[in-house]
């Protein structure tokens, strides 16, 4: 997969060494700016607050009458 | 790899030749696709435990610039009415500092900002739109984030009943002591009421909340900590002298 990459791309292979890294930046920037905030949002880590509705997790319901351990 | 001009000679094990050659070259491919989910694995690690925390370190720097400049302001009323402060602040918005000394690496000077979404709660800590504002009778309560995204709650098991939090916004120092803590489900959205807890255990009518996720690095329950308001020092009084500022 990546070998066949590698002879697709052009020029010489100093040239191609750049063109790969160039295209490593570009995917770890997609990465780190779109694709990890994306999937945060949709994992259950990092969740700190009690549901008020605004995070679609859990239905939101009347507060259950659990203020008695 | 080889380009496929490596055939061996005889016409019989040609075809024998040629099939292992396919099968050596998808097994190469899931081979790479494997490296690859492992090295986008370790990116979205590096992602959570470092850049959120770059991410998260600016943002607050720069919320805590603008609860000091609202706090400064002139034209901030310096007494604590019975409205304290207009509970329909801004969202996104830092109206207040924040100081536990026990949790002193992280909550010191801590911008408290309006709203518990993601983006909000990288500024420092969030408070409960729908909750009272600091000092004022209800419970002012706020959510932090425990690992990741600046993580000022970070140390929050670290925190005991008597410990105090105190709450700097433009009209006064609002000391809270902390009293109960208990673990509970996502969805407890009861912790944030006025009255979260059974008359007596408190023993006031003007609490704080403040909740982060539980374990640390999972969060499927939530951890909150209630305290009670014990002192109120007018702004022109300054700082509270243990606060040592």
């Amino acid at each position: 997969m990546y070998a066949a990459l590698w002879h697709r791309l052009p020029g010489p292979n100093v040239l191609k060494a750049v063109e790969v890294l160039v295209m490593l930046g570009v995917i770890v920037i997609v990465l780190f700016a779109w694709v990890f905030p994306w999937a945060t949002v949709h994992l259950p880590i990092d969740n700190v607050t009690v549901d008020s509705g605004s995070q679609s997790m859990s239905t939101p319901g009347p507060p259950p009458g659990g203020q008695t351990e | 790899m080889a380009e496929g001009s490596d055939d061996a000679t005889g016409l019989g094990t040609a075809n024998a030749v040629r099939k292992r050659h396919r099968l050596a070259k998808a097994v190469g491919v899931i081979g790479e696709l494997f490296v690859t989910v492992g090295v986008v694995l370790l990116l979205f690690s590096a992602y959570q435990l470092w850049w959120t925390n770059v991410i998260a370190s600016g943002n607050t720097s720069v919320a805590r610039e603008q609860a000091k400049e609202y706090i400064q302001s002139p034209s901030a009323p310096s007494a604590p009415s019975s409205k304290p402060l207009n509970a329909a602040f801004p969202r996104g918005d830092a109206f207040a500092l924040m100081y536990i000394p026990r949790l002193k690496d992280h909550v010191w000077e801590l911008p408290v900002v309006q709203g518990v979404d993601l983006e909000n709660l990288t500024k420092g800590v969030g408070h409960y739109p729908e909750t009272a504002m600091p000092g004022e009778v209800g419970n002012f309560a706020v959510a932090g984030h425990r690992a990741t995204n600046g993580e000022p709650f970070a140390n929050f098991d670290q925190l005991q009943a008597g410990d105090k939090v105190y709450v700097q916004t433009p009209q006064a120092w609002y000391t809270y002591e902390l009293k109960v803590d208990r673990i509970v489900e996502p969805n407890a959205f009861w912790v944030v009421d006025p009255k979260p807890l059974p008359a007596g255990v408190l023993g006031s009518d003007r609490i704080i909340t403040l909740t982060t996720c539980n374990p640390r690095w999972a969060s499927y329950q939530r951890w909150a900590f209630w305290g009670v308001l014990t002192n109120v020092r007018l702004r022109k009084d300054g700082p509270p002298p243990e606060l040592e500022l």
